[in-house]
């Protein structure tokens, strides 16, 4: 598969201030930080959870857990999948029992990540509550699904993509709108 | 593709990074034996067959539960009850099985060599659950995830491995196994059960030695394997069991002359008071329990691994490479 590069949507310092803003969101909609934890979906939800839970501590003063949640297996597509299916480790060291969570991830696209991520989350326990943040909702939903707290929306085609690109994982820092071509 | 497997029937044939694979997949797996909700829908609508013709709790219970933690559902089979003892062919046995429709069939033969024979014959992954006196790779695998837990690695352990070695198809496979890390074998028991043909097995990097005197044997171990005399196996003369005790039992005095943080495995059942003694079946040294855990998790590793079905379409390539898109 081909893509090729049409725009940059965020550079490093816009994707700084949009974690900045959607801690200060998460803060004030909460009431604050009580009984709140972080779940990033892996891969690239999982450093923004961490810089998110850090932006908090910085407005808050308080360390909101982070845990990390691999859906590899509540995925619906598994079987679709032509190279071997790598699951990876959640890592979540609280209960998840009456907790307020945040499920964050990249981007928001048809919505079935988050559906697994539920999925996962229910086999943990029951969280009194759980809402979403995404840094791109980029649409195309298909399933019943929305963010409570959202990046930047995008208006996307079918074959565009969006590229994250995190330090943490990719060793450099944007956001992309790349389309493939054949 | 390396790591995609089209089987499970040996060790033997795998290469150290395969082993490895597997091993990484299977760390997540045990996780969810902690979950307070076990049961993932990840194999939903599938089945696996489970045909024992040998008499077989721990391994088929394992196998059961593993596939039930995914979600698929089991199609039983037992030699004990089944038209076997009417005289139905194995492959006959087997085909009937296959034209159930399951995914993936879990086989255990009292001959060597059974499950490959079956595999060239049927179009689903078989995992090999033992076979004869060859192999039983599920058991190494979950053995090798034990000891990497506690020790961190594979590399270069030595490994005594107790008992009767020649009827072992669990010591066939556990060498095969650490062999490919460079682990070094002492292996010890009865004469009859060690011949010299055994130090043939070692597969390229490790070494086997045969050592008479069990004390000797265990001195500097790093992992002890405690085989189960398997009386059912043996077509020598019986052996004399008291003397098997005092000459062979593993005891807290003997272990003491391994590494003080030296591990105890046993593949089970386990007869405490002959080949092990309670006090070490039980102490701190003792992975028995974690083995059968890791059990779990180490073949629903398996089962996923080949249970899922293989595309054609390259269009659902791309589907699944993600792109963190959806």
């Amino acid at each position: 598969m081909k893509v090729v590069e049409k725009s940059q949507l965020m550079s490093a310092t816009e994707i700084d201030r949009t974690i900045q803003r959607l801690a200060h969101e998460i803060v004030e909609k909460s009431g604050g930080t009580t009984n709140l934890a972080l779940i990033g979906i892996r891969r690239r939800g999982a450093p923004l959870a961490q810089r998110i839970s850090r932006a908090m501590r910085g407005i808050d003063g308080v360390d909101v857990p982070v845990g990390t949640l691999d859906i590899t297996l509540y995925r619906d597509d598994l079987s679709m999948i032509a190279a071997q299916p790598v699951v990876q480790s959640s890592e979540i060291a609280f209960g998840v029992d009456d907790k307020d969570l945040i499920l964050v991830d990249d981007v928001l696209y048809t919505g079935r990540t988050i559906r697994a991520a539920m999925n996962g989350l229910f086999d943990l326990g029951r969280p009194r509550r759980i809402r979403l943040c995404v840094l791109i909702d980029r649409g195309h939903r298909e399933l019943p699904i929305e963010a409570t707290y959202i990046g930047r929306t995008v208006q996307t085609s079918n074959t565009e993509i969006i590229e994250v690109r995190l330090n943490e994982i990719d060793r450099e820092e944007r956001v992309m709108l790349v389309e493939r071509v054949s | 593709m390396p790591n995609r497997f089209s089987h499970m029937l040996g060790i033997e044939p795998l290469t150290a990074e395969q082993v490895t694979f597997i091993l990484d997949q299977s760390k997540p797996l045990q996780e969810i034996q902690r979950h307070p909700l076990k049961k993932l829908a990840t194999l939903r609508g599938k089945s696996a067959a489970l045909a024992f013709f040998e008499p077989s709790t721990r391994t088929r219970i394992s196998f059961a539960t593993a596939a039930a933690r995914l979600g698929a559902d089991t199609m039983n089979l037992q030699a004990e009850v089944s038209s076997l003892r009417k005289g139905e062919s194995l492959l006959d046995t087997v085909r009937t099985l296959d034209a159930m429709k399951p995914d993936c069939l879990v086989m255990r033969h009292s001959s060597s060599g059974a499950p490959h024979f079956v595999a060239e014959r049927i179009g689903i992954p078989v995992i090999n659950a033992g076979d004869g006196t060859h192999e039983h790779p599920t058991q190494a695998l979950l053995d090798a995830l034990t000891i990497r837990d506690r020790r961190g690695t594979l590399a270069g352990l030595n490994v005594t491995i107790l008992g009767d070695v020649l009827h072992s198809r669990v010591a066939r496979s556990n060498i095969q196994l650490l062999g490919k890390f460079g682990c070094k074998f002492t292996l010890s028991g009865p004469a009859m059960w060690l011949p010299r043909e055994l130090e043939c097995l070692a597969p390229q990097g490790s070494s086997i030695r045969r050592v008479a005197r069990m004390e000797e044997a265990l001195e500097g171990a790093d992992v002890v394997l405690v085989l189960r005399v398997q009386q059912e196996r043996h077509h020598e003369a019986a052996l004399a069991l008291d003397e098997y005790v005092l000459l062979y039992q593993l005891t807290p005095e003997r272990l003491r002359r391994a590494q003080p943080d030296a591990l105890v495995l046993h593949p089970g059942p386990m007869l405490r008071g002959l080949e092990i003694d309670p006090a070490v079946a039980d102490g701190p040294q003792s992975c028995v329990l974690e083995q059968v855990t890791n059990g779990l998790a180490v073949r629903m590793a398996l089962l996923l691994m080949l249970m899922l079905g293989t595309p054609t379409d390259a269009s659902d390539v791309m589907k699944g490479a993600g792109h963190g898109a959806d």
